[in-house]
């Protein structure tokens, strides 16, 4: 299956490769920065691409190309998951996926990569396993290997692989039993011009925080299980269960995990938070143009809308921008054309606004299309679909664990066109 | 081998005195260094750790000498450094392959971190000293009998992944030890080893395939994802040895780790293609199948199709993996689907396909292309996710324009407009690539709905005013080839762009325009000369196909206009005659023999009009994912659009299907003569029932099982044992029973004949005639529900569309409808499934069946057997249940039954055909006992049959249902005196 890794960094330089078969030459990777060259933008490398003797696979994650060589037939999408999950790991064990990081810890990411796969065959790809037999480095940690010589290594061997739950370490203790739950939704949106919604649809996904000792066995219901349209679950869910009675049963993993996504059903209509006013003006002659923003709230169920920020790609011929903003700040970027507008809490009574001119290149045609704006937000304590955590219940150990559960909607890939 | 075992003698003597050495050096330390120690340390500490990783910068050159020291040294902390470094070097692609010997020493440390690094290093370079890395071979084998299971994998793993082909016979043999192991993770290590072993040496073929032979056997989770991997890399083609273990393959799926699923099902996706009969109906396939479905139409008329069960059990065990994490599994369930189930049930991986597109880019792209190929096929599939594929501005020029090509076949005369409108926010896109992309989108559209042809034209001629020139260039290009289709209204549209000729600079669009003009140069008599006087001008500046369709147009005129072109033709063609290019040169001299009459040129100059001027067929706009489905969807061929290396082709459908009793497997009992065979078996059953619980169902017996296992001995692993499997069985519903139904010692005849009953008559219907018959398959949708096959024939002389069901009453009545037949063509027939709950009741389920134009009202009322499936029971089991259900109860008759109906296996039949009921296998001759439950509340009903003499018998029905009893009986009842 996978016969090599190599991690590029964004100048293209190799600067780890690792073998799972035998060796091959880096010099597989130059038809790849061909392909790199010519696309120009990173995110616009192919994934999958041919060479004569080889296949090349590759994802870009934080600036970092993992590219994987491939041999013979096997389904990309294998693959590719499995490279995201490789940068999920390094995440998880470092904190952040990118270069200096990797370099820093070497040692570690190499044996993380050779627990990860044998022979190309991925073989312990649980984080949970994972920590049993490599320990993420901390710095208490380091300070005490440096000076006694320990290592990062676990002495311990990894039941979890062996257990029929394999993504719960075995003997987990705690003094405070407790598990967090998010709803965390994202609403996908598409506005256009008038601000009619084009299309808007409704991800959401529970992300759980759970420490909880022993072997707990744990079912999370819903006021409103109906809502949900489509989901994908962490392999810990009783499926069966979901399908009969609607309610998620598990035994969970040990610390973070995603435990399902979801997506609203379509037929629902999808409450779009705040409308936006917008008018951008290129004028033909004087090579200048005018811009003026006003954002207010809509339907957003009696919160506040926080952490609001308005992101425009310019067309290449603006040069700068001269704008007075009523509420928060502005940055204009003008290598990259990006106009960020982060304005913060929005303030029903005094909406906030953004207006004045655009100066562009002398002699340049009037760009075709406006740009369009990329809004986020936040609001707090609500999930926009409605829904609603009803009760969870643990089985199987005695304690009273700790519940809590949090809700939070934010701004997915929420596009208004001009 | 005896030199072999020699050498082997040799370096075990010398590893061994190595180990001795290490162990005996601290010890020495100690020793004698009990009062320095204290003062040395310090300093001899602080450079080890301090200094020395600066060390190496300041002499690269003498950086190995460094470490070679390093490894030398007797402190583990400084061999771990230097191991560390060494591993860095290896990671960044440097050479260490000269400190060898001296890592090598290591292999046998204490300390588990450097052994690690140790393995990682000797597994790089023990192809290239393949003599030193002999050296550590003893240590494996050693470890190979540890007690430990986990240092046992480790050692096969590292053992088999030393690629070193003179070790290849001990390889051999630890692989066979470990795939007899007791510990399910060494036998899954052994099944990765068998590939290694394979790829270092293929020669082993035939005593691998043994092995494999054996690991598929194994009921362990943990082990078949990886013989199946092993499976498909060593021999892919031995289908034969599946068979006896596809139903567990299928069965173990869902708790398989996630990986491992997606190479199982590929496997089986493979090998149900080749082992079932083709679901598909006809007349939707003719278009792509057309070669099997010659043969099969004869077949089909005959009987309607009804699906092998174990394809069912396939397709019914891969969909809850719709629901993974993991976006290989859905992918690869969606594939199975699409490759092989039934057209009306492949829509249900819609939904997961379009979530995926949530996830990273790469994803997304591998997804959309799948989608593409899929939505040519089926735009049903998509169409009411077409939203879900609008571009935002921020995607990737790659994902955008495949969201295009997804657009484009989804289009239809429908959703037209709304696509349109959605076009044209696009052609405005800043990114210039991708607004081409959609103007040929646009063309494609416009080619294949002739109502927006018109439309679209005058869209595309609005942007020949474009300010960017590929915009331009590209909308010449498509308008092009839409004049082709329907050339004449448009001369006005030819004088346009004659008119623009100038301000053109693209190479591919001026030549569009030239060869336009010279293919309608007679609807622009004035304009075309002119045109062909100003390329005169330029045409040693033009490009090559600029050059070329001058030339074309120069000999398009002198036959049609040869007064006024005459002169410039051939200025023209002599320009071409010395050109670089000798396509130029060729077709110039090509085109003079052929329009300028001469002595040489021979018969034909006379066609020379016929030739140039034929009217040319339009060109067809088509998807370039049009030819994509010859390959298997999400494979990496499909993904490159040619064929990889160990791509295996997806056969067509057996016209009849092979033998399916090769898949039955006799049930064994673990009947162990050794001791520890036994406790192995015990192990591995109950951590799968203990697994399969979790995956699937019941929650708290999970618990209850660790306590089981914590208390269970190794004495009595057999008594044990047992009951976990039959817990297994009670725990499991729907997935197991279809398989204890084919296994189990309850015989059925659900699959026999069948009754067909009709819904609606082609009279009333109008044209649309509907049987149904129950299949007596455990419903799909939902295990409440039973299962209703209903035929739909269309009668009449005009096709019938949006075939679905409307209104239904009670209003409660919970029916799973069909998905709705967009199109049913005269004669032709259509068989779907639905899933009706009737609470048990045999009151009628009312419901409309609505064509476009139509309703009509009609009722299915099942007859009572029908409202049952089979149960599997011991007689024991019977009786007991039979105790419990006694009184009100009972319900019993005496009958005397028909002669022909006096034999036990008669008797069976009769009653299978009017009750949906297992047979019980009885002890007693002058017994016949059925047990089945009720579909909805799942109420046990107990059928038992008592022969007295003179074909006199006693029939007694036991189930809490008092009315289903009454109902039930009457129907057996006449059932047994009738012939």
């Amino acid at each position: 299956m996978i016969h090599s890794l190599f991690l590029i960094n964004h100048s293209g330089d190799i600067f780890l490769e690792k073998h799972w078969k035998s060796v091959i030459s880096r010099s597989v990777c130059d038809y790849f920065f061909e392909v790199k060259e010519k696309a120009v933008d990173p995110e616009n490398v192919p994934p999958v691409l041919q060479t004569p003797h080889h296949y090349l696979i590759s994802i870009y994650r934080g600036k970092l190309f993992f590219l994987s060589v491939v041999q013979t037939e096997v389904p990309p999408l294998f693959v590719i998951e499995f490279l995201h999950r490789v940068a999920d790991t390094f995440q998880d064990y470092f904190g952040e996926c990118s270069e200096g990081v990797i370099k820093d810890n070497l040692v570690t990411v190499y044996e993380l990569l050779e627990e990860m796969l044998d022979n190309g065959f991925p073989l312990a790809t649980e984080s949970n396993v994972l920590k049993e037999m490599i320990r993420p480095p901390n710095i208490l940690r380091s300070v005490v290997n440096t000076l006694t010589g320990g290592s990062n290594v676990g002495d311990t061997l990894p039941t979890g692989q062996l257990s029929n739950v394999p993504w719960r370490r075995a003997g987990v203790k705690y003094t405070n039993n407790e598990a967090y739950f998010d709803v965390v939704e994202e609403i996908d949106a598409i506005l256009d011009k008038s601000g009619t919604t084009v299309f808007a649809e409704i991800q959401g996904v529970v992300e759980a925080c759970v420490r909880l000792t022993g072997m707990p066995d744990l079912t999370l219901s819903f006021m409103n299980p109906r809502l949900l349209d489509d989901m994908s679950f962490h392999p810990c869910v009783r499926f069966k269960r979901w399908e009969s009675e609607r309610v998620l049963s598990f035994i969970p993993p040990d610390g973070n995990f995603t435990l399902m996504t979801y997506h609203v059903s379509s037929q629902n209509l999808v409450a779009i938070p705040v409308y936006v006013k917008q008018n951008i003006n290129f004028f033909e002659t004087g090579s200048c143009g005018r811009l003026d923003i006003t954002i207010g709230p809509k339907q957003n169920m009696g919160k506040t809308v926080e952490g609001l920020m308005v992101t425009i790609h310019m067309p290449k011929v603006v040069l700068s921008a001269n704008l007075t903003a009523t509420q928060g700040n502005y940055t204009y970027d003008l290598t990259t054309k990006v106009l960020v507008w982060d304005i913060g809490k929005l303030n029903p009574q005094k909406l906030p606004n953004l207006r004045g001119s655009l100066s562009m290149q002398a002699g340049a045609p009037k760009p075709e299309e406006n740009p369009s704006l990329n809004i986020d937000l936040k609001i707090q304590q609500l999930a926009i679909s409605g829904l609603k955590v009803s009760r969870l219940d643990m089985y199987g150990e005695k304690y009273k664990p700790f519940k809590g559960v949090k809700y939070l909607t934010k701004a997915g890939k929420f596009q208004v066109r001009t | 081998m005896l030199l072999l075992l020699h050498w082997f003698g040799q370096y075990s003597c010398c590893l061994a005195g190595c180990i001795v050495s290490l162990h005996v050096d601290p010890v020495i330390c100690e020793a004698h260094t009990g009062v320095l120690y204290t003062e040395l340390s310090p300093q001899e500490c602080l450079p080890s750790l301090v200094l020395i990783p600066t060390r190496p910068r300041l002499f690269s050159v003498c950086r190995n000498e460094d470490l070679k020291e390093m490894l030398e040294s007797s402190k583990e902390s400084l061999k771990l450094e230097a191991m560390k470094r060494i591993v860095g070097l290896i990671a960044k692609g440097k050479n260490a392959s000269e400190l060898f010997p001296a890592v090598v020493k290591n292999v046998a440390s204490k300390n588990i971190e450097l052994k690690k690094l140790v393995y990682v290093y000797l597994v790089r370079y023990a192809e290239e000293q393949q003599d030193l890395a002999l050296l550590s071979i003893s240590t494996f084998q050693r470890a190979l009998k540890d007690p430990n299971q986990f240092i046992r994998a480790s050692a096969l793993r590292v053992l088999s992944s030393i690629r070193v082909p003179i070790i290849v016979p001990i390889m051999m043999l630890a692989i066979k030890e470990a795939a007899a192991d007791l510990s399910p993770y060494v036998r899954k290590t052994s099944a990765h080893a068998i590939q290694k072993l394979f790829s270092l040496d293929a020669d082993q073929k035939e005593q691998l395939i043994e092995v494999i032979e054996k690991l598929l056997k194994d009921k362990s989770t943990l082990v078949a994802g990886s013989v199946v991997m092993a499976f498909e890399e060593v021999c892919p083609d031995r289908i034969d040895l599946i068979h006896k273990n596809y139903r567990k393959l299928c069965n173990l799926l869902v708790d398989v780790e996630e990986w491992g699923q997606v190479v199982i099902i590929s496997m089986l996706t493979r090998y149900a293609r080749t082992q079932f009969t083709s679901p598909w109906k006809e007349n939707n396939e003719k278009a792509f199948y057309e070669s099997d479905s010659e043969e099969k139409k004869g077949h089909t008329e005959e009987k309607p199709y009804i699906m092998d069960p174990d394809h069912r059990l396939l397709l019914r065990n891969t969909k809850p993996l719709l629901q993974s994490r993991n976006t290989a599994v859905v992918m690869s369930v969606a594939q199975l689907y699409w490759h092989l189930a039934p057209k009306h049930e492949v829509s249900i991986v819609t939904k997961s396909l379009v979530r995926l597109l949530r996830s990273h880019r790469e994803v997304q792209y591998i997804v959309l292309q799948n989608i593409a190929t899929m939505s040519i096929q089926r735009k049903g599939m998509f169409e009411p996710f077409m939203k879900s594929f609008y571009v935002r501005s921020t995607d990737a020029t790659h994902i955008k324009t495949l969201k295009l090509e997804i657009l484009t076949n989804l289009a239809n005369e429908a959703n037209i407009s709304t696509i349109l409108r959605e076009f044209q926010t696009y052609v405005k896109s800043q990114d210039k690539a991708f607004a081409a992309a959609t103007i040929q989108a646009i063309g494609r559209c416009a080619t294949n709905i002739s109502e927006v042809t018109d439309t679209c034209l005058n869209g595309l001629v609005l942007l020949l005013s474009n300010r960017d020139e590929t915009v331009v260039a590209e909308s010449v290009v498509v308008i092009k080839k839409l004049l082709q289709t329907q050339p004449t209204q448009h001369s006005e549209i030819i004088k346009h762009m004659a008119k623009l000729f100038d301000n053109i600079t693209v190479p591919m669009a001026r030549a569009s325009i030239l060869w336009l003009i010279g293919e309608y140069c007679e609807r622009v008599p004035k304009i075309a000369p002119d045109v062909l006087r100003k390329m005169a001008k330029s045409f040693t500046a033009e490009e090559d196909i600029v050059k070329l369709q001058t030339v074309n147009l120069a000999a398009k005129l002198y036959l049609t206009n040869s007064k006024q072109t005459k002169l410039l033709t051939q200025y023209i063609l002599n320009l071409g005659k010395y050109d670089q290019n000798y396509d130029i040169r060729d077709r110039t001299r090509f085109i003079r023999q052929l329009i300028v009459p001469s002595e040489k040129s021979g018969a034909l100059n006379k066609y020379a009009r016929r030739i140039l001027l034929a009217p040319k067929p339009a060109p067809v706009l088509e998807s370039s994912f049009k030819d994509r489905d010859r390959f298997q969807l999400g494979t990496l061929s499909h993904s490159l659009n040619s064929k990889a290396t160990g791509y295996q082709e997806l056969s067509d459908w057996p016209a009849v299907a092979p033998d399916q009793s090769v898949r039955n497997v006799e049930i064994i009992e673990a009947s162990g003569s050794d001791s520890e065979e036994e406790s192995s078996e015990s192990e591995k059953t109950s951590s799968d029932s203990g697994k399969s619980s979790s995956g699937s169902e019941q929650s708290s017996s999970e618990s209850e099982l660790e306590q089981k296992k914590k208390k269970k001995t190794k004495k009595v692993p057999q008594k044990k044992s047992k009951p976990t499997a039959a817990d297994r069985y009670s725990e499991i519903p729907a997935v197991y029973r279809c398989v204890c139904l084919l296994e189990g010692p309850v015989t059925t005849s659900s699959f026999g004949p069948v009754k067909t009953y009709e819904l609606l008559h082609h009279m009333t219907g109008k044209g649309l005639a509907a049987k149904y018959h129950f299949p007596r398959q455990p419903c799909l949708y939902q295990p409440s529900m039973v299962a209703v096959q209903v035929i739909l024939s269309n009668s009449s002389d005009h096709s019938l569309e949006e075939i679905h069901i409307g209104d239904r009453s009670p209003a409660s009545l919970s029916i799973h409808c069909f998905n709705t037949i967009e199109r049913l063509e005269p004669e032709a027939s259509v068989t779907v499934s639905m899933g009706i709950d009737f609470s048990d009741s045999t009151q009628a389920a009312n419901f409309q069946l609505c064509t476009k134009e139509d309703q009509f009202s009609v009722s299915i009322q099942p007859a009572v057997g029908e409202l049952l499936m089979p149960s599997s029971m011991t007689e024991q089991d019977f009786c007991k249940e039979q105790g419990k259900l006694q009184g009100m109860n009972e319900t019993s008759a005496t009958i005397t039954m028909e002669t022909a109906n006096a034999s036990s296996q008669a008797i069976s039949k009769q009653v299978l055909s009017v009750a949906n009921v297992g047979v019980v296998s009885s002890s007693q001759n002058n017994f016949s006992r059925f047990a089945g439950r009720t579909v909805s509340s799942g109420a046990l009903v107990l059928v038992s049959l008592e022969l007295k003499e003179s074909s006199t018998a006693l029939l007694t029905i036991n189930t809490e249902k008092t009315v289903m009893a009454s109902m039930l009986l009457r129907d057996i009842k006449q059932a047994l005196t009738q012939a």
